[in-house]
């Protein structure tokens, strides 16, 4: 007899989502879905506002990465106004995306994936936690909370508040960054640089520790896709958009931002809230991709920062070439925060910063503009329609998680086929099957612009709909 | 002119004839919340704020006169819930979301609610889909955060005096207009002078290309503005 096992709601990562495994008549895994179970109507509700005031509004879609809609807004913002911002604003812009991808990074790996790895992904589920990651190893704890202070503090100092900085605007920015908030941030960086580095040294032994995970979370065949800049290294807020395969060959390169919908299509399932976006010229669901650090790292050629640089040749020693393996992405995510923190050290000492002019003033100038940056989970897209005196018309946001969604479906099915057997619920099981799904730090909130809590509710449901098994925590 | 006594909060207090309870209680010290109410512009009572008890009988402050004897108490418990309810009501009225509203921190609207101690509103949000207008050269209005208050009607008229705004329509349905109700934009009297900009207490008037929290205002200037025709005749 077919059963179908839910996880609902799945927990430690941000929003609101649960998944479906449907066992066969021999209780092997047939298939497995990852929902999405929450709607905000963000791209709705922007409809009539003036298009100024869309970083401010978007950026409220997220508590953890505001700064990605800010930066992807202001950008979309630029376009209408059609001006090149001030040089200082650019690099102004471009700290405080590196400063957003250490936090959120760090959040990732420490608070949320860290207790799989420290605890065991069969520990005790009451202690798996934060909480218990703070009792077992309380400097690792408490150096993940530095690390994402340093980025939260970086913004800060530049926006003037950690969360929902309103700063930047189309055209630029609204404020500098004074000399004693550089020097603050220069003294703070050695200590984020040694705890980067320890937890890299850390993830190159869960490597080994965990390698049926690693093996088995993921890993696949499929499409990449990220920003890199004009010399092909690894890019966060300007560059264009590249495409690579599983192999690791260019099938799209130098796509500007306003050509997004030449490659990208959106499809819709009926079980998620969650759109599937997928590279149009193989179609759907064939055209599957995945954005975010692995796919920073498997499209670029290279950082462009000694240690980054580094760290990335034996990235890609224990990964391969192009990387297909979704448990990589937590060491990705590190190599990117030490590569974040290179470029933040370098801006600092960037005589464009003393610039006074941040912001440039202009009118409405195109009637539709597409903003992208990268945001920690992967390419952000805005693409705004306005009328003729700027206000909006039309929106259509592509969110990271959105569109690892064909990705983090494929991973559950995957790691469920791996570990599950029969018609019992072991909980180390199901903890891998959502690990799986952390490991692409997925975002709902932002992803579906919606939010939700946290918990688990596993049922076990029989092909009548009846439910045979059920466990919550 | 003769003097008049009265008590404001049982303290007995000298005012000038044909003072409003408003000025007395501002130069005893005691001060009376308001809206609508600027300095230099008329009063015309419209928000209700400085209701104010005169003998038992609710009174606006700013447009009651004072007379001899009068008892007047301006911090009652029932004053300082009717307050309450009627900036809940206001919020609950229109769209008025201070997280992105170019006027946060700079509102008076969200610095009433504060002080008045509003931490959530009791009443149904009507959320009606209000209209923005951009099409003036270098000027917004957002119908959403608009509260009604006149100032800029009274500003553009008394002291522009081109009286572009107007109120139109009744209740829930009113709307500051300018001119025959066209978009501001198209407007043939707006001198473009931004007076109402200084007035206006909230986020509902801003300069285009505000973004969140950007908009201060600046209503003491129009006192200013008065104060500065009058000495120079």
């Amino acid at each position: 007899m077919s059963q179908r096992i839910v996880i609902d709601p799945v927990t430690r990562i941000e929003g609101h989502a649960k998944i479906s495994i449907y066992l066969d008549d021999m209780g092997e895994v047939s298939d497995a879905r990852f929902h999405v179970t929450e709607f905000r109507g963000f791209e709705r509700f922007c409809e009539g506002r003036p298009f100024w005031e869309m970083p401010a509004i978007t950026a409220r879609i997220c508590g953890i990465c505001p700064v990605s809609h800010l930066l992807a807004s202001a950008k979309a913002g630029d376009g209408i106004l059609a001006v090149d911002i001030p040089p200082a604003a650019d690099k102004l812009r471009r700290m405080m995306n590196l400063a957003q991808i250490v936090q959120s990074h760090a959040l990732s790996f420490f608070h949320l994936s860290g207790p799989d790895f420290i605890l065991g992904f069969d520990s005790d589920p009451a202690t798996r936690n934060v909480f218990g990651l703070i009792a077992a190893n309380p400097e690792l704890a408490r150096s993940g909370i530095r690390l994402r202070q340093f980025g939260q503090e970086v913004i800060e100092h530049l926006g003037g508040r950690k969360i929902h900085p309103a700063w930047a605007v189309p055209g630029g920015v609204r404020s500098g960054l004074p000399d004693q908030a550089r020097q603050a941030i220069r003294e703070k960086l050695p200590e984020a640089f040694s705890i980067t580095r320890a937890a890299i040294g850390h993830m190159k032994t869960f490597l080994d520790t965990y390698r049926d995970e690693a093996a088995s979370f993921g890993t696949f065949e499929s499409l990449f896709m990220g920003l890199v800049a004009d010399d092909g290294t690894w890019e966060h807020y300007g560059g264009a958009l590249r495409v690579v395969d599983a192999t690791g060959a260019i099938l799209e390169d130098h796509v500007e931002a306003r050509r997004y919908a030449e490659i990208i299509g959106e499809a819709v399932e009926p079980w998620s809230y969650l759109k599937f976006p997928y590279y149009q010229p193989r179609g759907y669901p064939d055209g599957m991709y995945r954005v975010g650090p692995l796919a920073r790292i498997n499209v670029c050629r290279s950082f462009g920062t000694p240690q980054a640089d580094d760290e990335l040749i034996e990235l890609r020693q224990r990964g391969g070439a192009t990387i297909k393996s979704s448990f990589f992405y937590h060491y990705a995510r590190l190599v990117e925060i030490l590569g974040a923190l290179e470029r933040i050290a370098r801006l600092l000492d960037d005589p464009d910063l003393a610039s006074r002019r941040l912001r440039a003033d202009a009118g409405v100038n195109r009637l539709e503009s597409v903003g992208i940056s990268e945001a920690p989970r992967g390419s952000l897209i805005h693409h705004y329609k306005v009328d003729e005196h700027g206000l909006i018309t039309q929106v259509n946001l592509i969110i990271a998680t959105g569109q690892n969604n064909l990705a983090m479906n494929r991973t559950v099915a995957q790691i469920a086929r791996r570990f599950v057997r029969g018609n019992t619920i072991p909980e180390g099981m199901l903890n891998r099957v959502e690990a799986g799904i952390r490991a692409f730090d997925p975002c709902l909130s932002c992803s579906t612009h919606a939010a939700g809590q946290m918990a688990l509710d596993v049922r076990l449901i029989g092909p009548d709909g009846q439910e045979l098994d059920r466990v919550v925590r | 002119m003769a003097a008049k006594t009265l008590l404001i909060n049982g303290t007995m207090v000298s005012a000038r004839e044909g003072e409003t309870i408003l000025e007395a209680a501002r130069d005893a010290g005691v001060k009376i919340p308001t809206l609508c109410h600027l300095d230099g512009l008329s009063d015309v009572g419209a928000c209700r704020l400085c209701l104010v008890e005169v003998g038992g009988r609710l009174r606006p402050a700013c447009t009651t006169t004072v007379s001899e004897g009068m008892d007047v108490h301006t911090h009652t418990d029932a004053l300082k819930a009717y307050r309450r309810q009627i900036i809940e009501l206001l919020f609950a009225e229109r769209g008025h979301v201070c997280a992105v509203c170019v006027a946060s921190g700079h509102c008076e609207l969200q610095d009433m609610a504060v002080t008045l101690g509003m931490d959530h509103v009791r009443y149904a949000y009507l959320a009606p889909t209000c209209s923005v207008d951009i099409s003036h050269e270098r000027f917004g209005l957002d119908h959403n955060r608009c509260i009604l208050c006149s100032r800029c009607v009274r500003a553009c008229d008394e002291v522009e005096g081109v009286h572009t705004w107007d109120i139109a329509g009744r209740g829930t349905s009113a709307r500051v207009i300018t001119d025959m109700n066209q978009p501001w934009g198209e407007s043939e009297t707006c001198t473009a002078c931004g007076k109402c900009l200084l007035a206006c207490p909230t986020g509902a008037l801003f300069k285009r290309g505000a973004t969140v929290a950007e908009m201060e205002h600046a209503p003491a200037r129009i006192a200013m503005i008065v104060e500065s025709r009058r000495v120079r005749g």
